[in-house]
């Protein structure tokens, strides 16, 4: 007792060291995994890609040659402006389209709104480049409505083949994330918020531009970001009809593939010019985003009003129509998937023709999507809950790089993923390229975020209390986490996880890079479908697909007894 | 099986950061021990050491003898209850007290008897199929308190439990507390920043201020002969006056230097003559039979609260030490409606005695109490 204070000096290494070895628990096991898993797949895969685009393919010494190619021709840099046209219009007409139905379908009482939410779903449902070639079918060069114009009436419409094509496909695809995301804001408007502004003299409409916009306005810079980034990663649409309009994901996609001769280190190259310029542009608004962001918890809900009058009609017509348009695509793969064809051309019967010639395709890709699928899937909630833990509950400098695993997928679209992996695991000690595993792990990457992000809500929802009370009754840490605190936020994880998995299934980009004959999914056979020009059997694989997908929307649905679905 | 916790030396850092510098303590077997301090004191942060879910950076605690640093917090045996409760939500109210039964391996016949007679003592019995969600504030306190007294634990350690509570409620769970803690009679550190609370509840309080105990002592003590400035000015509405002590002997004089001055009898015979700070509470004050004598004073505010009467009187011509908060030169002074015969006005000059007995003198420049018999522990 005397001697406590001259034996401290001595007992405090003891006691380090004693604690260092009581501390290689469970959750520094935990740790130590996640991060040779994060090492592993996400910082060597971008080391190797760094490296690459500065190595010559055929010598492997180091050049900036790749470079002088991309930026001394006008054919690669006008991808730069391309790509940007395509993010900042789309981002554009959607942020406008999302917010005005989410303004509308809040703040008014519209009919048959439990329809089109569910449309609005449904339209979300499938890859955009089922979209792409929908509205190709449709509007095409032999598209159904054209030849109808160009027959019936003599009026030529308008190309669909370019940017216009791939903006109108791409805001008919997105506008919904806009809307889903800026009306689960609206919800959480209080009413009170409103009334307090009436009654300090604001007019209707003031309260609109004064109140309302600004109070959703992180939510539409959040959304908007999103969409930006996703419209100028994608890849499938304008592959398919982009034609002359190149933009960068495909020419990254033509230099890895090659149509003359592959050349890896080439498309490595165009890749981070792609990686960086996403990364400052998200790292820009992300800044600005942080800098607005406010918390509003909704105390009193708003109520929807009536509509009438004029006002009333152009509400209707527009998110009818709005909605209307959007699910074309779907129906359109579902109605050709059910009529004869004749080569390229669609025949005016019905017949099963189609789902019986790709019977075999259906079935074997089928079952490659649902066995990724699931695997992906779970170990996605596994890792997504373990890394939220790691960040929310045992932050320090070391799990707080943890969060650039949200970053990543934004930063790095479908293709230059496919690329990483491939240039790291295409040889000793660790083959992965044309396996099923590789197409996993590119499932994992790029859609742990959803499953991600809403475990680290629920987490914060979570009392750090409630696990610490397990403790103080007797379970070891492992058990109080896995017994209250993973139980508690498993419905939380979910509503990220149907997410994940409604995108994994529907996953192209990546996997067309990474498919091989025995590793075809759902959606790459689509594709391979859509490029030779078989539509009928590119509609009837792409059905089997959207019907996947909104089964798992019902299942979901109806198991959580939600009744709507919001992000 | 209730546990007496020494607590030797203990020291808290978050990396460079020192939260407790070196703090000891004796808590007894089966007493209320209530630490008691402003936010950010490392009031909570000790209680987490006991605890087992903060770290211990140096020194020890033990639970009767047995040094408790080393062991991880699910194998201490305390029970904890939480600020915002920690009810699991997704257990009934049964379950929830069931729980550590389980994780105690405790046989399902005295788990059973456990149980009930846990939940009569708490008065829960009747919702012990409810979940936590249907259950109000004061009834999750009594789950709360129940699954922690029910694995029967060594010590049981309070985290500001009351503190998200209606007042009224407050006052009542804080009764259920007291008198479920001496019937079981288990060793109990209780975290409070609510003085009143820790004066009605505790048999020893630990005033904590920048993670050093300032004194240990029984509400009575720490209310009416604080070991220091700190201690004083916390606890209650003391007023502070600049004054100097005179003489040697049994017998002192306090010269307030306005011409006021009271002869003091309990004054340390060590004490050197010279500038001292002295505490005054309202109620130590009287008004002055011979207008002639003690402190001559305005009366600027007054407020009515039933039992009795605040005023706030500027006393002419004290220095007063400059605190962080209160206005300087205001004196609050209470009149009690029980005995007081006539009320004071807004705007009258009267003249105010103080109890030599009751007021307490502190070093000016250390800020210890001067007061005979004052100690750091009790």
């Amino acid at each position: 007792m005397k001697s406590s204070s001259l034996s401290l000096g001595k007992g405090s290494f003891k006691d380090r060291f004693y604690g260092w070895v009581q501390g290689i628990n469970f959750w520094s096991v935990v740790t130590l995994v996640v991060f040779v898993l994060f090492a592993l797949f996400l910082v060597y895969p971008l080391f190797k890609l760094l490296i690459s685009g500065f190595k010559d393919t055929e010598t492997g010494a180091w050049t900036l040659e790749n470079f002088r190619t991309f930026f001394g021709k006008k054919y690669y840099t006008n991808a730069i402006w391309h790509s940007l046209a395509i993010g900042v219009g789309v981002t554009l007409i959607t942020v406008v389209l999302g917010t005005l139905l989410a303004y509308i379908l809040t703040f008014y009482e519209i009919k048959g709104k439990k329809v089109l939410q569910v449309l609005i779903i449904f339209s979300m449902m499938s890859p955009s480049f089922i979209g792409a070639y929908s509205w190709v079918i449709l509007l095409g060069r032999s598209g159904i409505v054209t030849q109808f114009f160009a027959d019936k009436m003599g009026v030529s419409l308008p190309t669909i083949y370019g940017l216009g094509g791939i903006i109108l496909v791409l805001v008919l695809k997105m506008y919904s994330n806009i809307y889903l995301y800026v009306s689960g804001a609206m919800k959480k408007i209080d009413t009170s918020l409103l009334e307090a502004s009436r009654s300090l003299g604001c007019s209707p409409v003031k309260n609109v531009v004064k109140m309302i916009v600004p109070l959703v306005l992180p939510t539409i810079l959040a959304a908007a970001l999103m969409v930006f980034m996703t419209s100028i990663a994608d890849f499938g649409t304008a592959m398919l009809i982009g034609e002359g309009y190149r933009v960068l994901p495909v020419l990254i996609y033509r230099a890895f593939m090659g149509e003359n001769g592959s050349d890896a280190n080439f498309a490595a190259a165009i890749a981070l010019v792609m990686v960086t310029l996403t990364a400052c542009l998200y790292f820009l608004q992300k800044f600005i985003i942080n800098r607005k962001s406010f918390r509003m918890r909704s105390v009193k809900r708003i109520v929807p009003k009536k509509i009438i009058g004029v006002k009333g009609v152009l509400a209707y017509v527009y998110s009818y129509l709005l909605v209307g348009i959007s699910v074309i695509p779907q129906f359109t793969v579902i109605y050709t998937a059910f009529l004869k064809t004749k080569g390229t051309r669609f025949l005016s019967s019905f017949s099963l023709e189609s789902f019986s010639k790709m019977k075999s395709t259906i079935i074997k890709s089928a079952a490659h999507t649902y066995t990724y699928g699931i695997v992906a899937i779970v170990l996605i909630v596994i890792i997504a809950v373990f890394v939220a833990y790691l960040s929310v509950r045992k932050r320090n400098a070391l799990t707080s790089t943890l969060d650039i695993v949200t970053v990543f997928p934004y930063i790095i679209s479908g293709s230059i993923l496919g690329i990483m992996l491939l240039l790291c695991f295409n040889k000793k000690p660790l083959v992965l390229s044309g396996t099923a595993a590789i197409i996993i792990i590119a499932f994992i990457i790029r859609r742990l975020p959803h499953t991600l992000r809403s475990s680290v809500a629920i987490l914060y929802q979570i009392s750090p209390n409630t696990e610490e009370a397990a403790i103080s009754l007797g379970s070891s840490p492992q058990k109080a986490f896995f017994k209250v605190t993973f139980r508690l936020m498993l419905s939380g994880v979910l509503t990220g996880a149907i997410l994940s998995w409604v995108t994994v299934i529907n996953e192209l980009s990546a996997s067309l890079i990474l498919y091989t004959g025995r590793t075809k999914t759902l959606s790459v056979a689509v594709y391979e479908q859509v490029t030779r020009g078989n539509y009928g059997n590119a509609a009837a694989i792409a059905s089997v697909l959207m019907l996947s997908t909104a089964i798992s929307m019902i299942v979901f649905l109806v198991s959580t007894r939600k009744k709507e679905f919001s992000l | 099986m209730s546990k007496d916790i020494i607590i030797e030396h203990a020291v808290k850092r978050y990396g460079n950061l020192t939260i407790i510098p070196d703090l000891s303590a004796q808590i007894r077997n089966s007493e209320l021990f209530t630490l008691l301090g402003p936010s950010g004191c490392g009031k909570t942060t000790l209680l987490r050491m006991i605890a087992g879910f903060n770290s211990i950076e140096g020194g020890t605690i033990s639970f009767s003898g047995q040094v408790i640093n080393k062991i991880p917090a699910h194998k201490r045996n305390i029970g904890m209850v939480f600020q915002d409760y920690a009810i699991f939500p997704h257990l009934t109210v049964e379950q929830n007290i069931r729980y550590g039964l389980k994780e105690h391996k405790v046989p399902k016949p005295e788990a059973d008897a456990r149980v009930e007679s846990i939940m009569k003592l708490t008065k829960i019995d009747i919702y012990r199929d409810r979940l936590p969600e249907n259950l109000s504030g004061g009834q999750q306190q009594r789950v709360a308190l129940a699954r922690a007294i029910a694995i029967h634990p060594d010590v049981l350690l309070m985290d500001e439990p009351l503190c998200n509570l209606d007042a009224k409620l407050r006052v009542e769970m804080r009764g259920v507390i007291r008198d479920i803690q001496k019937e079981i009679g288990i060793t109990t550190v209780y975290v409070t920043h609510d003085q009143e609370e820790a004066l009605a509840i505790s048999d020893r309080i630990a005033v904590m201020n920048r993670g050093e105990i300032q004194q240990i002592a029984s509400p009575h003590t720490i209310y009416t002969r604080p070991y220091n400035l700190f201690v004083a000015d916390f606890i209650g509405h003391s007023g502070f006056a600049y004054a100097q002590l005179k003489g040697k002997g049994p017998v002192r004089t306090l010269d307030f230097g306005n011409g006021y001055s009271v002869e003091m009898d309990n004054i340390k015979a060590d004490a050197p003559e010279g500038r001292v700070i002295v505490g005054i509470r309202p109620e130590e004050f009287c008004v002055s039979k011979d207008p002639s004598r003690g402190f001559k004073s305005h009366i600027s505010k007054s407020t009515y609260l039933g039992k009795y009467v605040i005023y706030f009187v500027d006393i002419k011509g004290v220095e007063c030490p400059k605190g962080e908060d209160d206005a300087e030169d205001v004196f609050e002074i209470s009149q009690d409606l029980g005995t007081a015969t006539s009320l004071l006005k807004v705007g009258d000059d009267v003249s105010f005695e103080v109890y030599p007995h009751k007021i307490n003198v502190f070093d000016a420049a250390s800020g210890v109490s001067l007061i005979e018999g004052t100690s750091h522990e009790e």
